[in-house]
């Protein structure tokens, strides 16, 4: 089993974790607009490099947020990690969050690493 | 008698049976030294040839001695060598395989994680000193050895009060733990290992992160073949020193040794010191070290250089009764018959590799050692001591300290330190060895290589006698050592003229021989790891311990290639059995799994439902009353429903709040509905799908009255939804503001179903108007049900006006027992899972897992009204990819068997023609997802998946399912209340 870098929690083993696949696949913007071979590269096509390899994780058994790691396939060395998504600080500008239910306030802005 | 004790050692206090006999035994002593002492030669049966066994070795790597135990403790497979004798301790000889206990194990196990800077695998000198040398340096040691006591290999050679004290004072250490009888199984990534530890009648598998491993795990002498060389009585030379030295224990009165390197030699004085007579010492080499030789001389004993084993006689007990010692390399006269009742053979000693392989280390094979030795480590990992090739005790500890304070050294540097070159490689253990370039020890045997008369290789002419070994002088620093010490020879199997290879046997413990690596090598084999496969060597309990490198060397010299060319097979772990009891730990029985119970539980417990499990969750499926049986019993329960009034425990439903001022936006991005526009106090079906567009769940969405929203999910899916949202909110659009979290378990739900549960509900809740008029389908309400704060949906799962009425589970039994006292007079009935299904299937409701199973679009279920065309929503763009819009996918149908009294199997195939009247081999054009037998509609019925299938109703097609093919009519998937009518009440 890795040791996984939770940049939040810090080394954790992989059993605490779930795989997701190769990193900075991002959702296209505007789906509707892309033709069906591009559609399917999204979809289906990943990279399956010998070496090192962007990938995501999640801290399900954890803290539950998701993280960039990048990992070399060969050897399995992990040479990084990087949040990836928790709430930027602000986010667009529509306004305040009323909802009773939000704790955004409670979360420090992100980036940092622990 | 052949063995008995010395005098020197312990005497026996208590007493083993041994196949229903009472043997004498000191606590503690492995059974395989009672068993020697008390002259038990034939121990077990070989495997396949039936052919009596005894012991052999000592420690784990045993090939003979396998036993199992009975009594409160019962193992069903064991070495003799590591069963510890005990009073009254029962053990038998295996007759070939181990066969589990009857009654479940009474063997417990647990498991244990644990964190260190430096793990010391191993506790002889080299182990130990290294253990000590990282605690001096501040850190966290563990240090685990497979033997009861401390010492390693060198037990017994006068450190062992070293060794104790050492060990002692680790283990009284602060941030040491020592770990006795604990074999470290398997080397994992990231420094990750697996140990077991016995602890009398429980087995503890740790899981051990260690930042640097120091690997000091010695080496397992080896023995080389000749016939009969299986024999009660052929026992390893050092192996029967050792019952000596540490036990007190003397394999055998009269004794031959023979080997081919000075530890054979020494192990001869160790035998005669204990009492043996020494009636030959044979060794293949033509020069022997002066030192041993010396010693032996001493003695009175010569010498015999350049001679070797090449047959076992066997005597009437069926044990060894003589050796047939021959000159090696050539063919003189006739073998030398010299009676003896104990044969100890030494081969060499292979440096235990198995973890450094998993660690990442390839062997290499050193003439210089005789061995294959590892090399090429990964810098958190050396490899100290025998383990690398270095046997003296004293070079071993300098090692062990080096070794020990490097890999703490490193361990506690800086995390972000470059790998230090101390741990590179393991020099120290290595400098005797020549680094690259080794010497081509087969292929120049090979080329001298007298035909070794037989079927194999052919060329046998002349010379009848082979001996299989390395080249008699290996080069080398070792070989420019002092005359005192000679290097060792590299022998693998003696035979002669009139050698029998089918009982040359090589792996004991699989009874295969060296005609079966023949007959493997004449097969074309020319892969260490085919042979191994089609041979079955190395496959036994020990692993081949001391079995693979013999292998190696006899393939090798089959082949005419040089040991690194053969090679070694891939010693995968673990390195020792491990019982199943260990691995499943407290995972047995009801902890193998979570169980989910609603607050309701006890209720239906009382009331005699049966049980359905749902994921973990535990459902009552239906509650039988007098002799009922289910079909009778989902009768009835769903005339309830239909008719007057029932209650459905639907606790499990899944249920997870979406909050955040981008909730609405972000459930419009993820459902196929829009719910952005959704008011509080509504609710909105919604189905929910992967980009690639296929149903991942479906649930009913309601706003609640502060803005939030409720999602339901279906029962056991709750994970996997919050999951995929937590996913597409934290990967895709972190911009917005949602938070969402599981609810499940903090409110219980009662579902009241028919058309009289508005008049129960009016009783349950007289504050709330739960009119037509003012409590709508599809309505969301706040209120006191029951005397609780209820949320009360108006949802419908089965057709049929519903009130389903949310509480804090904590009030969830309470909530439920009201109801079914509200109800009693107009006879509310509960009813389960299985008559939840056959309400909501009469009315063509899917239920995620049963029509949809990954690969099932909403399209393919008829439910495009599902969908948005406003909106984009995650795998909206996969709908129209060619192949989710092809139109003979397998569509969601109806299915009428034309025989009302016929129930489908669920997962039965769908054909066009019947069986025999088609094309030969018919091609399925889908399945059976649902089957159940109506009440409302008198008659069977089931939903599908058919090729094309909306376009197909009215036509017959079969259902096949084992040997019966039935008749079906396809039809539309909703059977009931088309109109939808029913729901108002």
């Amino acid at each position: 089993m890795l040791l996984i870098p939770c940049p939040w929690c810090g080394p954790r083993d992989e059993r605490e974790f779930r795989y997701g696949g190769q990193a900075h696949i991002a959702y296209p913007a505007d789906p509707s607009a892309l033709g069906d071979e591009a559609w399917a590269d999204y979809l289906f096509m990943r990279d399956n490099p010998a070496g090192r390899h962007a990938e995501r994780w999640f801290h399900g058994s954890g803290c539950r947020a998701w993280c960039d790691v990048e990992r070399d396939t060969v050897d399995y060395t992990v040479t990084g990690s990087c949040t990836t998504g928790a709430h930027p600080a602000g986010g667009p500008d529509t306004g305040p969050c009323t909802s009773p239910y939000c704790v955004r306030r409670a979360v420090p802005s992100t980036g940092g690493t622990r | 008698m052949t063995g008995r004790r010395t005098g020197a050692g312990p005497v026996p206090d208590t007493w083993i049976v041994f196949d229903g006999e009472e043997v004498p035994a000191v606590a503690g002593e492995p059974v395989s030294a009672s068993l020697l002492a008390a002259g038990v030669r034939t121990v077990c049966l070989g495997i396949r040839t039936g052919r009596p066994r005894g012991v052999v070795g000592i420690g784990t790597g045993e090939p003979g001695a396998q036993v199992r135990t009975g009594g409160p403790d019962p193992r069903p497979m064991a070495p003799a060598t590591r069963v510890e004798a005990r009073e009254g301790l029962r053990v038998s000889g295996l007759a070939g395989y181990g066969r589990l206990p009857e009654q479940a194990p009474a063997r417990r196990g647990d498991a244990r994680w644990a964190h260190c800077d430096v793990l010391v695998v191993g506790a002889g000198p080299a182990g130990l000193a290294a253990a000590d040398a990282a605690r001096a340096e501040g850190a966290r040691v563990i240090i685990a050895d497979e033997a009861p006591e401390p010492g390693g290999g060198a037990r017994g050679n006068g450190r062992d009060a070293w060794a104790a004290a050492t060990w002692q004072a680790l283990a009284e250490a602060p941030d040491v733990r020592a770990l006795a009888r604990t074999t470290v199984t398997g080397h994992y990534d990231h420094g990750e290992h697996a140990a077991l530890e016995r602890r009398g009648r429980s087995d503890l598998l740790w899981r051990i992160r260690a930042r640097r491993t120091v690997l000091a795990t010695g080496s397992t002498e080896r023995p080389f073949a000749f016939q009969d060389d299986d024999l009660p009585g052929v026992m390893l030379a050092e192996a029967a020193a050792a019952y000596v030295r540490r036990h007190g224990v003397l394999p055998g009165e009269r004794a031959v040794v023979a080997g081919c390197h000075d530890g054979a030699l020494w192990a001869a004085a160790a035998l005669h010191d204990g009492g043996a007579r020494i009636e030959a010492a044979a060794d293949a080499r033509p020069r022997v070290g002066a030192a041993a030789r010396e010693a032996l001389r001493r003695r009175g004993i010569e010498v015999r250089p350049g001679t070797s084993v090449v047959r076992a006689e066997a005597g009437a007990d069926g044990g060894v009764a003589a050796a047939l010692l021959v000159p090696v390399g050539t063919a003189r006269g006739e073998p030398d018959r010299v009676p003896c009742d104990l044969l100890a053979v030494s081969g060499g000693h292979d440096p235990a590799a198995p973890l450094a392989v998993q660690a990442g280390a390839r062997l290499h094979w050193s003439a210089a050692h005789a061995a294959f030795l590892p090399g090429g480590l990964p810098p958190t990992t050396v490899c100290v001591g025998a383990a690398a090739g270095t046997r003296d005790p004293e070079a071993a500890v300098e090692e062990g300290i080096a070794a020990g304070a490097a890999a703490a050294r490193a361990a506690l540097g800086p995390p972000a330190v470059p790998p230090d070159p101390v741990h590179t490689a393991p020099q120290g253990p290595l400098a005797g060895a020549p680094g690259g370039g080794l010497p081509d020890v087969m292929r120049s045997r090979g080329a001298s290589a007298q035909g070794h008369g037989g079927e194999g290789n052919g060329g046998g002419e002349s010379a009848p006698l082979d001996l299989w070994s390395g080249p008699d002088e290996p080069t080398g620093p070792a070989a420019t050592a002092t005359e005192d010490v000679a290097p060792p020879m590299a022998l693998f199997s003696v035979t002669g003229p009139g050698t029998d290879a089918g009982r040359v046997y090589v792996d004991l413990q699989r009874d295969a021989a060296l005609s079966d690596i023949r007959a493997a090598v004449d097969a074309g084999m020319d892969s260490i790891e085919l042979i191994k496969r089609h041979t079955t060597i190395g496959t036994g309990p020990d692993q081949g311990r001391t079995c693979a490198t013999v292998a190696s060397g006899i393939t090798a010299h089959l082949l005419g290639r040089t040991m690194d060319e053969v090679g070694g097979t891939t010693p995968r772990p673990p390195y020792a059995p491990v019982p199943f009891t260990a691995l499943a730990g407290r995972a047995r029985g009801e902890l193998i799994d979570p169980l989910r119970r609603t607050p309701m539980q006890s209720w239906h417990e009382a009331h005699g439902a049966v049980y359905e499990d749902v994921g973990q969750w535990r459902r009552a499926r239906y509650y039988p009353q007098g002799d009922e049986d289910m079909h009778a019993a989902v009768l009835r329960e769903c005339a309830a429903a239909r008719t007057g009034i029932a209650a459905l425990d639907a606790s499990t439903l899944g249920k997870i709040i979406v909050a955040g001022r981008d909730a609405g936006v972000f459930l419009d991005r993820l459902y196929t509905g829009n719910l952005s526009t959704l008011k509080p106090g509504r609710c909105r079906y919604g189905l929910l799908c992967t980009a690639d567009g296929m149903v991942l769940d479906d649930g009913v969405i309601a706003r609640l009255p502060d803005g939030a929203y409720l999602v339901s999910t279906t029962s056991g899916n709750a994970e996997t939804v919050l999951d995929h949202m937590e996913e597409w909110s934290q990967t895709e659009w972190p911009e917005l503001c949602v938070h969402v979290f599981n609810a499940t378990d903090a409110w219980a739900v009662v579902s009241l179903v028919g058309p009289r549960s508005r008049d129960v509900m009016r009783r349950l809740a007289p504050g709330m108007d739960v009119s037509q008029e003012a409590f709508r389908f599809m309505d969301l309400r706040e209120g006191e049900v029951a005397g609780v704060r209820a949320r009360v949906l108006r949802v419908s799962f089965t057709g049929e006006l519903t009130f389903e009425v949310n509480v804090p589970s904590w009030y969830g039994l309470a909530v439920w027992e009201a109801a079914m006292d509200a109800g009693a007079d107009l006879g509310i009935t509960p009813y389960g899972t299985e008559t939840m299904h056959v309400l909501r299937a009469e009315k063509g409701f899917i239920v995620v897992g049963h029509e949809t199973d990954g690969s099932v679009t909403p399209l393919d279920l008829g439910m495009d009204w599902a969908l948005s065309r406003t909106k984009d929503f995650v795998g909206k763009r996969s709908l129209s990819r060619p192949d989710t819009a092809r139109g003979d996918r397998p569509q969601l149908v109806g299915l009428l068997p034309e025989d009302p009294g016929t129930v489908l199997a669920e997962g039965a195939q769908l054909i066009g023609e019947a069986p025999g009247t088609g094309p030969p081999r018919a091609r399925s054009q889908g399945w059976v997802t649902s089957s159940y037998d109506s009440a409302a509609l008198g008659r069977s019925f089931a939903l599908g998946l058919l090729r094309s299938g909306r376009a197909r109703h009215g036509e017959v097609v079969h259902a096949v399912h084992l040997d019966t093919a039935v008749p079906v009519r396809v039809a539309d998937p909703v059977f009931y209340d088309r109109e939808g009518s029913r729901k108002d009440g």
